[in-house]
């Protein structure tokens, strides 16, 4: 297909700057895509008065990949592993999402051991997330050490992940209709430790930054939102959770059996760049809450579903049932089938609402995908959020909103 | 009553005709309507304070070609009152799509509509900026469609190497 050359005019510039940037009394400048602190492949264009931002263009779709026009083209068990190169930081997450969408289009049910260990994993991955978030949010604003120590921590969880799945990342653990295997007998006695240990280690970052005033100078009071304008721009999550927002949606839509577990929505009051690191914080300690629970409750039997027509057989049936064989051959060349019929399904990823709408069309292959994503919505509320601030606090505000771009950009 | 049952009844008191459809699945409602009838329904779902469908958790397109109505925009709306969501899909048809746009109701809209004009090729009258945003600007196509091919690369045996040469597309000067 032939590509055209062309150029961005002017005129197309007008609707997106002011009309003082093309009169020259304002200055634009580009920010990225290849910049530490845009957390990956975000392009700014920043149109600015001195030192102060008067606008900000995201541009997006650096990392976009096509995730959901290849899904359309492979069975419903083959599309989950592209669900893990959407937020790498999220994996389990989006596995779940995924699955849930599947397990809710065609009617499938899962056990209680894998859904207890489903939970576990998701909310070891939202720790493991904001480790993340904590080192680099804290590395752009030049405090280099906390990087460090977060990377460490979260190698515990990773190492966890290796340990189930064989992968550190690109999981794919979480399969409709329960787990890939089983958790190895090594897994109870590793979370517990990494439960254990985990909170002196918060209570340390914590003293690094949540007092310290050069930390609360350049955070306090920086991109203060208010409720209405967090729901009003799509915001969920612990930005919006920040601004006061009490909507989780463990809480408010379950899955997994979250209902049955004790934990708090932690809330702030502001909804400022501070306010969105302590949510952050406390969301860790209240992750681990539900850890310590799960892992007490963790039952025995299977870990996924028996229904033969979704699920492939275990290996040691294949020796001595046909109808296992016959199951094994139908699932791993063509598929399953799913209803014509569309399902909407939201998790609570650890940057909000991540949602999987998912049709079918009677064939095993899924006939539309779309995932609504957290970061899509939070780098659409960053002009909002930045407008009026400096440059050196839109870095702060950036690495506030966490955005992961392959889940933007998908 | 619940506040889906409310929702839909409301709907039809004030549209009557004009919702095509109503689909129940999984326990999830979604309401088929005219483009024209989108404001008015969105409006009443948003405003009514005993419904309060106040955030746009997700704007989507779906591609039936080559059926006609070709495209279906499907909006997600969020009751955080009572933690309840409902769909709205919109039949679009596929001679130059177009549909209005939802931005003077929800402002996070823009950005979904961009996606949907980028990757299916609908337009969203009204809408304040309707430029692509994940393909490249000078990008001819739209990606999504079911009469878009994926692309692959056939495979090349010694027999058929040399003509598979030919008509693939190298880099040229």
């Amino acid at each position: 297909m032939a590509i055209e050359e062309r150029q961005l005019t002017l005129d197309e510039l007008r609707g997106l700057v002011s009309e003082r940037a093309i009169e020259g009394d304002t200055v634009l400048l580009n920010m990225g895509p290849q910049h530490p602190s845009t957390h990956g492949v975000l392009r700014l264009l920043l149109e600015l008065d001195g030192e102060v931002a008067v606008n900000v263009v995201p541009d997006i779709g650096f990392l976009h990949t096509g995730i959901e026009k290849n899904m359309e083209a492979k069975s419903y068990e083959k599309s989950l592993v592209m669900t893990d190169r959407m937020d790498y930081l999220n994996n389990l997450g989006n596995n779940l999402c995924y699955c849930l969408a599947v397990e809710k289009l065609v009617d499938l049910d899962v056990p209680e051991r894998a859904q207890v260990v489903r939970v576990i994993l998701a909310e070891l991955q939202r720790i493991s997330s904001h480790l993340i978030f904590l080192g680099t949010h804290a590395l752009d604003l030049a405090a280099a050490s906390l990087f460090l120590y977060c990377f460490r921590e979260r190698e515990h969880v990773l190492d966890i992940f290796e340990m189930c799945s064989g992968a550190r990342m690109m999981t794919s653990f979480i399969r409709p209709g329960g787990l890939w295997r089983d958790v190895p007998p090594e897994f109870e006695g590793a979370v517990r430790d990494f439960v254990s240990y985990l909170p002196d280690r918060i209570q340390q970052y914590e003293s690094l930054l949540s007092k310290n005033p050069l930390y609360i100078d350049r955070t306090r009071g920086i991109s203060a939102i208010t409720a209405e304008q967090a729901l009003e721009w799509g915001l969920s999550g612990p930005v919006a959770r920040a601004a006061g927002v009490n909507w989780d949606l463990r809480k408010s839509n379950p899955y997994s059996g979250y209902e049955r577990y004790e934990f708090d929505v932690p809330l702030g009051t502001h909804g400022d760049v501070y306010d969105r690191y302590i949510v952050r914080i406390e969301e860790m300690r209240q992750s681990l809450r539900i850890i310590e629970q799960a892992i007490d409750r963790l039952p025995e039997g299977p870990f996924r579903s028996d229904n033969r027509k979704f699920v492939p057989p275990p290996r040691s049936e294949l020796g001595h049932s046909m109808e296992a064989v016959i199951h094994h051959f139908k699932l791993w060349t063509e598929g399953f089938p799913a209803p014509k019929n569309s399902v909407f399904v939201t998790v609570e990823s650890p940057r909000g609402e991540l949602g999987c709408f998912l049709e079918g069309d009677g064939g095993p292959k899924p006939y539309r995908v779309h995932f609504r994503t957290p970061s899509f919505a939070a780098l659409q509320a960053l002009p909002m959020m930045s407008r009026g601030f400096l440059v050196a606090d839109l870095v702060a505000i950036i690495s506030s909103l966490d955005p992961i771009l392959g889940d933007a950009d998908r | 009553m619940g506040v889906i049952e409310t929702a839909v009844d409301n709907l039809r008191e004030r549209l009557g005709e004009r919702i095509l459809e109503l689909r129940e699945f999984r326990g999830q409602t979604t309401l088929v309507l005219p483009g024209e009838a989108l404001h008015e329904a969105c409006g009443l779902l948003r405003d009514d304070p005993e419904l309060a469908f106040g955030y746009l958790a997700a704007l989507t397109a779906v591609d039936y070609w080559p059926d006609e109505p070709r495209f279906h925009v499907v909006y997600q709306l969020y009751s955080h009152k009572h933690a309840a969501f409902i769909g709205l899909r919109v039949p679009v048809g596929g001679d130059e799509p177009s549909t209005p746009s939802l931005e003077p109701l929800f402002v996070n809209a823009n950005w979904y509509e961009r996606e949907i004009f980028d990757l299916f090729g609908i337009r969203f009258e009204g809408s304040s900026d309707l430029r692509r945003i994940l393909m490249p600007i000078d990008w001819v196509g739209h990606p999504l469609r079911k009469d878009y091919p994926l692309g692959y690369e056939e495979v090349q045996f010694t027999f058929n190497f040399d003509e598979i040469n030919r008509r693939k597309p190298y880099a040229k000067e």
